[in-house]
């Protein structure tokens, strides 16, 4: 599919630029354009088909869907992780979203599925993991996910924690929306998503450009397998310390997947890669500090915990079936 | 006329927050600008998706950005 892209960056490394093959530079640069093309034109492609999707289901939709499910258990969690991968999660409309959920009576393990699954199954990451790695590695992805979202869910549904969310919340009404907005039309939907992607694009691309920098510095100086002995297979702790670094890192998913292909290629386990790129994505510290506001710490802390445990765990998994 | 953006702090509510300061500024509308952030109040606007834009108590859109452009329209025709 990006073969042009690699006949573009050769043409410009050894051409135009002159530079020796197989020297670190001129891997290095290959990489980095070759790359960068790839990555802003299947970040573009990718952002516009899912928030075209993603328009298709506001958060209204997916609150009276779990509100009309609150009995059924287990098929409310499956929905609210399903769901949660489409709906567009903003950090900030957590909060809202969160309170919500709760004042529509959709129970508290069923928005924790949600919670989960919205950052956890990140499509962009989706998308690109399917772009790079092929359909088999993109699957567990989403199935993996998936199956820590509606376990945490479940799990925290049985703790009873409804004491630590903070008390506002279920006094809070929401209001009945007075809203003069109408109806999107087709084309609002495609220039939205337009408009959506572009935005994105510019304020992300300087972090999408420093994740294929370094990536391109591992390309270009970092041997094959060089990293194998101390997180490839072999290393017992390597998911735990990978897990460890990740969570309080944050990247959008388009700055960490260029990364992970290159940390594979210098020998880094590929369960461990994953469990990498899922905590950085998964769990940032703007997010917590606004879920406080709804979420007393001990619960919050079970939040980070239990998501944490599951991608450790999804880590270990990989690294024994691949 | 009164006029809120409401939002928790992220990004996309910043960045709609400016663009109305400017649609504000560029239409010459004597009025100012509020940003609301409290849970509580934002939720009585009855929606789930921040930014917001609401004139006049009323909500004009929500959950997407709006250009400079597309905010001053929304402005005109209120008044």
């Amino acid at each position: 599919m990006f073969v042009w892209a690699q006949r573009l960056a050769d043409w410009l490394v050894y051409r135009v630029f002159g530079l020796a093959a197989g020297t670190h530079l001129a891997g290095a640069l290959n990489f980095l354009i070759f790359d960068g093309i790839k990555i802003f034109l299947l970040l573009a492609v990718i952002v516009y088909a899912i928030t075209f999707i993603r328009g298709f289901f506001p958060p209204e939709k997916t609150r009276e869907i779990l509100a009309r499910n609150k009995g059924r258990t287990l098929i409310g969690h499956i929905l609210a992780a399903l769901l949660g991968i489409v709906t567009p999660f903003c950090s900030c409309s957590a909060v809202p979203l969160f309170i919500g959920f709760v004042e529509a009576g959709v129970p508290l393990g069923v928005t924790f599925s949600y919670l989960v699954a919205a950052p956890m199954v990140n499509e962009v990451a989706l998308g690109l993991l399917y772009a790079m790695f092929g359909l088999r590695i993109a699957l567990i992805y989403v199935l993996s996910g998936e199956t820590i979202a509606v376990l945490s869910g479940l799990i925290i549904g049985r703790l009873g924690l409804e004491r630590y969310v903070e008390e506002y919340v279920f006094k809070i009404k929401m209001g009945q929306a007075e809203t003069d907005v109408r109806q999107p039309t087709m084309m609002d939907r495609l220039r939205d998503a337009w408009l959506y992607t572009c935005d994105l694009i510019k304020r992300i691309w300087p972090y999408v450009l420093i994740g294929i920098g370094i990536g391109g510095f591992m390309h270009g100086w970092v041997p094959a397998n060089a990293l194998a002995r101390y997180a490839g297979k072999g290393n017992p702790f390597a998911v735990f310390i990978a897990v460890a670094v990740g969570v309080p890192l944050y990247s959008n998913a388009a700055g960490i997947l260029p990364l992970i292909g290159e940390l594979t290629r210098a020998g880094v386990a590929m369960g461990t890669s994953l469990a990498f790129m899922m905590a950085v994505t998964a769990l940032s510290v703007p997010e917590m500090i606004l879920l406080r506001r709804v979420l007393k710490p001990r619960l919050l802390a079970i939040f980070v915990g239990i998501v944490s445990a599951g991608i450790v765990f999804t880590g270990y998994l990989f690294n024994a079936l691949l | 006329m009164e006029i809120k953006v409401l939002g928790m702090g992220c990004a996309s509510c910043n960045k709609l927050a400016e663009s109305v300061k400017q649609a504000v500024k560029e239409l010459g509308i004597d009025t100012e600008v509020k940003k609301i952030e409290d849970v509580a109040e934002i939720m009585r606007y009855g929606i789930m998706k921040t930014p917001a834009l609401v004139v006049n108590g009323k909500v004009k859109a929500f959950g997407n950005l709006l250009s400079v452009a597309e905010v001053k329209a929304i402005l005109q025709s209120d008044q």
